[in-house]
């Protein structure tokens, strides 16, 4: 058991403003990790239970972890949908689940008075671990969960993150939507899905996250029920590694939209990641920084060509995509992703100027309190640092590895870790001939 | 960035008065700007908005999405600061920004460290009154807005659904048109125009200024008066009213488009907070909605969804804190091997329930549960509270409105819910649209 920072001094912190965050952390008698930030202005508290089984652990059956998550509020214990969902609205709770590509997480919001909590806390932990995955209930949210998958074939936005997934990630788990595809969730069965859930539902491979208004002995008592019911079982085997794609032609899908979608990337980092700092903040210039970025100035500002352009490096346990995403009229494709890519190419050759690092990282130090001013980005980020392993300093070292970074390092970095003729561009739009383009009265 | 509806729950509970008792701080300067303050003392950080009393509502035929617009002009450039630069100072500062424009306001708003305060009001109060519209500026941004459109709107069969349903539902209400405006009102703007709609809304006594956060509400009311107490009032020319013509009989219409899944729309005419004759009527309708779609244990999803597995998605949706009468909502999805008609008649028959049934005292407090706990969970939110205030306070019902809503909902009635639905929910007053999907075809070519 490891206790980072004393309760005392941690209700001192809460009671007056600051952007510092103490995080207690231990372990269940059955070996779950725990973390608890106690926060008391509200009488509320987040409750988050994460499992590493998020759309990386479907393995052939993709879609496999996210539709398990949508069936544990369908039946647990003696109660159906209906009563389950009674039992929570009738005391205010809001129960939600779903997956990342790494994670499942079940979370519950909840007021602290005694008698709701104590309710919407035995809910969960039926939910948790009695989940009945009955047959009518497969049945039927087979078929929404079917229909929903329809519905993405309206979207071109969806239909370029699926195609530019699958490039960057071939037969990696990482390479398919979290949400599965028609083919696969079609033979989806209770069985299956009750499969699923017995491996990865287990103590060994949750972790429960508190923020809010409780006393640590509270918070204790409140880990400790949330999992009695799991069994201990154990870890799923660690994910394969990445393999960065082949050089490979620009990708299109023709799609009857007013606009293409762009997507240009690679996988890059993970969240241990020893170049992490040195990648977001060199990001944060070229497209992480909203409506100051290079890409955002080059792509809308100076030439009108979209509305969004951003870039951003999703970090997971495994390197996550490096993504640069913009859409424009069709008949402008060609010179957006022109533009993108020169953009891309200046600043993985010439890195950034030092009066540009020095507005970013005023940005991104002057805005650090706002990162976790919310209990539900305190609760985030206690989830991704207990997942991911990273010290519990996270947030208290954060400020000062920002400040680390320099010209050089950025450059250095961005060109080791973005192989430029590796990059995979998908495209998702209508390809515009010079005749219609003039017809449309495309300027 | 629009917003078009937005739940708007605000707080105070006998059980949980230690949360209760942060009041919003008000004062008005001379010029008319109204600054209110609520102070939240859990990170040092600061929200502040300002509320513009214009959006899409206000415009006439031809001008439409001009408020939109012109909330993108506020960032290209005034006589002090050239385009570009308001979002340098505020970024180097350390602050998140960004606007949106409803049909009712429009707003701006900065997040940040609670020592930058002066670093927002400086900013905020020179584009109040010295916008400067360069025709150049204007020329590349209007693109930005076609793309904009184009993504919200033209390529997401729901979303232009949406927009031709409304143009059918509403005669001559200005809830007729979208936020962001027709195509060949977009194409069409002159510098002129937007020039006269500035100088026409934006004043400091049109505005109101919000500000939450960890600051001392008197030190707020001085900086308020220091950067913003020199600007000078307008005069306002009252707005026209066009008030919607009543409506004589069913609306219908089908809508033809590439899309995978069919769906449902319907609307009917229905009051607001504020135009009810009886205000009562609009906390009303507001439980109505909750019984019918405030959860999954509400009618919606119970019976169509789970139960009679006609819909995959079932909701219901009444903005209360619309400035004009609006459409309560009820749209669906059909379960595979349903059609329209049928989800329609299933639909109708749970209005027909609500009109000849007492709603359930075990509904009637669940919605009520939920009202009470959303009021606390929102107030993890600075940028949420922000917004009920500016809201309520820029379509008219004047802030302390918003601390009454718990208060309201707790008061209504079974009888109060059967007594709406029979006067409002009525087939006269109803529209719907069929959208019917018209065939897509996607392939994949390496190029």
């Amino acid at each position: 058991m490891m206790i980072k920072i004393l309760g005392l001094l941690l209700l001192v912190i809460t009671q007056t403003a600051s952007a510092k965050v103490s995080i207690d952390h231990w372990q269940t008698s059955q070996g779950s990790p725990v973390y608890f930030i106690q926060t008391t202005g509200l009488p509320m508290v987040d409750v988050q239970v994460v499992f590493d089984a998020g759309s990386a652990r479907d393995a052939e059956q993709y879609g496999i972890a996210s539709f398990t998550t949508t069936l544990l509020d369908t039946g647990a214990g003696a109660w159906n949908a209906d009563t389950i969902a009674q039992r929570l609205e009738s005391v205010g709770a809001q129960l939600s689940a779903g997956v990342s590509t790494d994670m499942a997480t079940v979370s519950l919001r909840s007021l602290t008075e005694p008698k709701l909590l104590n309710s919407a806390l035995e809910t969960l932990q039926t939910v948790l671990s009695k989940p009945r995955f009955a047959e009518a209930d497969v049945k039927r949210d087979l078929s929404r969960t079917l229909a929903g998958l329809k519905q993405r074939e309206e979207s071109p936005a969806a239909q370029a993150d699926i195609a530019f997934n699958k490039a960057l990630y071939g037969n990696h788990p990482y390479a398919h939507d979290s949400d599965g595809d028609l083919k696969t969730v079609s033979g989806f069965t209770a069985a299956k899905v009750r499969a699923f859930y017995q491996q990865h539902y287990v103590a060994a491979n949750a972790m429960v996250v508190m923020v809010g208004n409780l006393e640590k002995p509270q918070a204790t008592q409140i880990a400790e029920q949330l999992l009695a019911g799991l069994p201990v079982g154990q870890k799923p085997a660690p994910l394969e590694d990445v393999v960065l794609p082949k050089k490979t032609p620009l990708q299109h899908i023709e799609f009857p939209s007013s606009q293409t979608h762009v997507l240009v990337g690679l996988p890059v980092s993970f969240r241990n990641d020893p170049d992490y700092f040195t990648l977001y903040v060199g990001n944060h210039i070229l497209g992480g920084s909203g409506l100051v970025s290079k890409l955002f100035n080059e792509i809308r500002e100076k030439r009108g060509l979209a509305y969004s352009a951003s870039s951003h490096f999703a970090a997971y346990l495994k390197p996550g995509p490096f993504e640069i995403g913009l859409q424009t009229r069709n008949e402008k494709t060609n010179e957006a992703l022109q533009v993108l890519n020169q953009t891309l190419v200046d600043f993985i050759n010439n890195g950034p100027t030092e009066a540009e690092l020095k507005a970013s990282k005023q940005n991104i130090t002057g805005g650090f309190a706002m990162r976790f001013d919310t209990n539900k980005e305190l609760a985030g980020y206690a989830a991704m640092m207990g997942f991911y392993h990273l010290p519990l300093d996270y947030l208290d070292t954060f400020t000062q590895k920002i400040e680390q970074v320099s010209v050089a390092n950025i450059k250095e970095t961005f060109k080791r870790r973005l192989p430029i003729d590796l990059l995979q561009t998908v495209t998702v739009g209508q390809t515009v001939t010079q005749a219609t383009a003039v017809k449309t009265g495309a300027k | 960035m629009k917003f078009k509806s937005l739940l708007i729950l605000p707080f105070c509970l006998p059980f949980l008065a230690h949360s209760a008792d942060v009041k919003v701080q008000e004062q008005v300067l001379t010029n008319g700007l109204k600054v209110l303050v609520k102070e939240d003392h859990r990170s040092p950080v600061v929200v502040s908005q300002v509320w513009y009393k214009v959006g899409s509502s206000y415009e006439p035929g031809g001008i439409t999405g001009s408020s939109h617009m012109l909330e993108h002009m506020m960032f290209k450039g005034t006589d002090k600061h050239p385009a570009g630069e308001f979002s340098r100072i505020i970024a180097e500062n350390g602050g998140d920004e960004n606007a949106f424009t409803g049909r009712d306001y429009t707003a701006y708003f900065q997040t940040m460290e609670k020592s930058r305060l002066p670093v927002s009001f400086e900013l905020e109060a020179d584009r109040m009154r010295g916008l400067h519209l360069l025709p150049e500026e204007l020329v590349k941004e209007l693109e930005v807005v076609h793309e904009e459109r184009r993504m919200r709107t033209d390529d997401k069969p729901r979303a232009k659904t949406e927009e031709h349903f409304m143009a059918m539902a509403f005669s001559n209400s200005p809830y007729k048109h979208p936020v962001i405006g027709w195509p060949a009102d977009i194409e069409n703007y002159k510098v002129a125009d937007l020039q006269a709609w500035y100088q026409r809304w934006y004043a400091p006594n049109n505005a109101t200024l919000v500000v939450i956060g960890d600051v001392q509400a008197a030190e707020v009311f001085t900086l308020a008066q220091q950067y913003f107490g020199e600007l000078k009032a307008s005069e306002l020319t009252p707005l026209k009213p066009q008030t919607e013509i009543v409506q004589l009989g069913e609306r219908r219409m089908t809508i033809k488009l590439p899309a995978q899944l069919p769906y449902l729309m319907m609307g009917y005419k229905v009051p607001t907070l504020k135009n009810a004759v009886n205000p009562d009527e609009a906390y009303a309708l507001e439980v109505l909605a909750g019984v019918l779609d405030g959860g999954n244990s509400a009618r919606l999803s119970s019976k169509l969804v789970r139960g009679k597995q006609l819909a995959v998605t079932a909701s219901a949706a009444y903005d209360l804190t619309a400035r004009l009468p609006e459409l309560f909502m009820l749209e669906a999805t059909p379960a595979k091997g349903k059609k329209l008609p049928e989800l329609e008649r299933a639909l109708k028959n749970e209005v027909v329930l609500l009109q000849n049934t007492l709603i359930s005292t075990a509904e009637l407090e669940r919605v009520k549960a939920q009202v009470l706990a959303q009021s606390v969970f929102e107030q993890d939110s600075m940028f949420y509270q922000g917004m009920k205030i500016g809201m309520f306070e820029t379509i008219g019902l004047g802030w302390k409105k918003a601390d009454e809503y718990v208060d309201k909902i707790n008061h209504v009635t079974a009888e109060q819910v059967q007594a709406v639905a029979n006067k409002y929910l009525l087939d006269d007053q109803l529209s719907i649209a069929y959208m019917e999907p018209q065939g897509m075809a996607n392939k994949t070519t390496g190029q």
